[in-house]
């Protein structure tokens, strides 16, 4: 199992109102909301937690992108992993990913993540998302029923960046470049692993399997209305007679909170979760899917609760019992988590698990708490899920083992000695 | 009018006709065209019309191949040309306007006269036009018609929206529709028609709504000023849908552009 510690990085400070005031937390959300000097203490944070989840012992670390969202304030998550690559050592830094169709020219993501896998020693695993119709269409404004070629072919740029040795020109419908040719390289080879966030296009499945991706799902409504949607994948696995049936070939992202009992789980993250499914999850209808997004084939083959496009209504007047009873969140005692988690992954047969565990406006006491609990507690027990494909080691981070890291200067009087000591020849610290 | 397919290079395309007299080739808009528009009739009372469905509209194929306004354009002119149809009288509305006034531009001896019935393709930044693609259903009639409730008549066409299948019919419809149309409409309906208005030497009428609330008629006065020879007609009481509001005064006004 790899356990990866997440953060969507919400903006905690969405008015009581917000749902009266804002039609849509995303796209046109009111920009007077987003308080830069805020800001400044958010994402550090933000960023703060991600790091601590290292040290009481997640495998990953993980961010995502995001557009004009009230929810998810990282438009750029490759600037948070370069922080995180310096003061993190050897967790894997999980970009679940970067909207590859919204690159201009694409190999710059094939740039970024050499850089980060670099920085980091090789400890990037890349995403590559399609990304959702309010960032992709609606912020980006990209056409919805081209949005698929495009990504297409910006995913052969990168791999071709990444894996051709010497410059290349590149054709495509939507980018024409002359000399490819991207420096810095990833340590990891041929590239770092790739997972794709879907969202149950049936495309999706094919293009996992074609390239040895792992298929990841994130639902903020917990994973029993995308059973479904996962079952398709693992089903399109046996009728395509794929080798092997490994749970590392998909991931799954869960909101997860723990405390010492049910009943203190209630007391601590309700109001943090209430705020994120009544504030964070208030879009505009008319935003939620443009027409062209999703292929027909998509459409006609999706589970009947997917026919109407995503709307916040859904989300907008539940409680504490509907978000538990429904599975949108798992939450309670070490062992209540511990036992939904384990129906949770092997239901879906997932080997990678996405914790989202700080939610909405939670404190960063409350979530290093629920985190250090999660860790100690749950963690541990859920290791040995899938054991016989432990060895699966297809779509995680490779490092280098011994990895260069921040703060490594000398004093500057042994600087001062050692630079004047040598004497231009042979020794040096970088012979 | 008769729904007919015929082959061209990329795709199968569906089209309705009917009438006698003169050819003419109406260009549908956003919300695509039936066999038993009013508008149409009146049309084929003087006209031999064809009216072509855009791939991806009723019973035309989709067409991965046609992505952008050139394409558009030119396989327009590829059905026109296999329904061996020579200088065409060429009415188009709203998007059917655009890919109309394009069509005109690059091959202006081959029609004998242009109308556009509310059409997209020019961009005010201090008029911009109205966002489709992010209008919800029940918001549609009052963004298109002056009628409102005319509106809700002619866009649900009677079915309720809480049955799941015909939820699941009315979501593919739009995809396959509004995904088309926003490759030359999102997300902004503007692909450079107006570095290409001079070209269009055919004798052309720019029929408008005083009432369309998607593209506002301050766009009839953009279109006119930039053909040369053109003439302009607003029409009371109608909204974008202006041909359909007011059958008869349209299809008197497109007379009128090919009289004597």
């Amino acid at each position: 199992m790899k356990f990866t510690w997440f953060n969507l990085m919400s903006w905690p400070h969405l008015p009581d109102d917000f749902r009266e005031t804002n039609r849509s937390v995303w796209v046109d959300i009111d920009q007077q909301l987003f308080k830069p000097a805020l800001g400044n203490d958010v994402y550090n944070n933000y960023m703060d937690l991600l790091e601590y989840a290292e040290t009481v012992g997640f495998d990953g670390i993980g961010i995502n992108e995001h557009h004009q969202n009230g929810y998810g304030i990282m438009p750029s998550p490759n600037l948070i992993a370069a922080g995180l690559a310096r003061r993190t050592s050897n967790a894997a830094i999980v970009v679940l990913g970067n909207s590859i169709a919204l690159y201009n020219p694409p190999i710059r993501v094939a740039e970024e993540f050499a850089m980060l896998d670099c920085i980091s020693g090789g400890r990037l695993v890349a995403g590559f998302a399609v990304g959702t119709s309010p960032d992709t269409n609606y912020c980006y404004g990209q056409i919805p029923s081209l949005l698929r070629e495009k990504y297409y072919e910006a995913h052969d740029l990168i791999i071709k960046a990444w894996t051709e040795r010497k410059p290349f020109e590149f054709n495509g419908r939507y980018t024409q470049l002359r000399y490819v040719n991207i420096w810095p390289r990833p340590i990891q080879q041929p590239f770092p692993p790739i997972h794709i966030p879907g969202g149950g296009s049936v495309e999706t499945y094919d293009f996992c399997i074609d390239n040895t991706y792992s298929y990841s799902l994130l639902s903020t409504a917990g994973y029993i209305p995308v059973k479904d949607v996962m079952q398709g994948y693992w089903d399109r696995i046996a009728e395509r007679n794929v080798p092997d049936i490994s749970p590392y070939r998909a991931g799954f992202a869960q909101t997860v909170c723990v405390a010492e009992t049910d009943a203190e789980a209630e007391r601590l993250y309700a109001s943090h979760l209430l705020y994120f499914y009544n504030r964070c999850m208030h879009l505009y209808p008319g935003f939620g899917e443009a027409p062209g997004y999703r292929s027909i084939r998509s459409i006609r083959t999706s589970a009947l609760a997917k026919y109407a496009p995503p709307t916040g209504e859904a989300f907008s007047a539940l409680t504490w019992k509907d978000l538990i009873e429904g599975g949108y969140v798992i939450a309670g005692s070490p062992e209540t988590v511990r036992q939904r988690m384990e129906e949770m992954i092997r239901t879906l047969r997932v080997g990678h698990i996405f914790c989202l565990m700080h939610m909405g406006d939670m404190t960063r006491e409350k979530c290093m708490y629920s985190t250090k609990l999660f860790a100690e507690k749950v963690m541990p027990q859920l290791r040995s899920i899938f054991k016989e494909y432990d060895d699966d080691d297809r779509f995680w981070c490779k490092p280098i083992a011994s990895r260069a890291s921040a703060g490594q200067l000398p004093p500057d009087d042994v600087a001062a000695q050692l630079a004047t000591a040598y004497d231009g020849g042979e020794g040096g610290p970088w012979n | 009018m008769e729904l007919k397919s015929i082959a061209t290079r990329h795709c199968s395309v569906s089209y309705f006709e009917g009438g006698s007299g003169p050819p003419l080739v109406f260009l549908h808009g956003l919300t695509g065209v039936s066999g038993d528009d009013p508008f149409l009739e009146r049309l084929a009372e003087h006209f031999h019309v064809f009216a072509p469905l855009i791939p991806g509209y009723g019973e035309s194929e989709e067409c991965r191949e046609i992505r952008d306004m050139l394409d558009f354009t030119l396989h327009t002119w590829d059905v026109v040309e296999a329904l061996a149809l020579n200088r065409p009288v060429l009415v188009g509305h709203s998007l059917g306007g655009m890919i109309a006034s394009e069509m005109a531009a690059v091959a202006p001896r081959d029609l004998a006269s242009l109308a556009l019935l509310a059409p997209l393709g020019l961009w005010l930044d201090a008029h911009p036009v109205a966002d489709i693609f992010a209008t919800l259903p029940y918001e549609m009639p009052e963004l298109l018609y002056h009628d409102v409730e005319l509106g809700k008549a002619f866009l649900t066409t009677g079915a309720g929206l809480d049955d799941l299948d015909a939820l699941k019919a009315f979501f593919i419809i739009n995809a396959r529709q509004l995904g088309m149309a926003g490759r030359l409409l999102f997300p902004i309906p503007d692909r450079g028609l107006a570095r290409r208005l001079y070209r269009i030497k055919a004798k052309t009428t720019v029929i408008w709504g005083g009432s369309d609330r998607l593209a506002p008629p301050v766009y009839a006065e953009e279109f006119a000023r930039g053909i040369a020879g053109s003439t302009l007609r607003i029409i009371r009481e109608a909204g974008h849908m202006v041909q359909l509001e007011k059958p008869a005064e349209t299809a008197a006004a497109i007379l009128a552009l090919c009289g004597p």
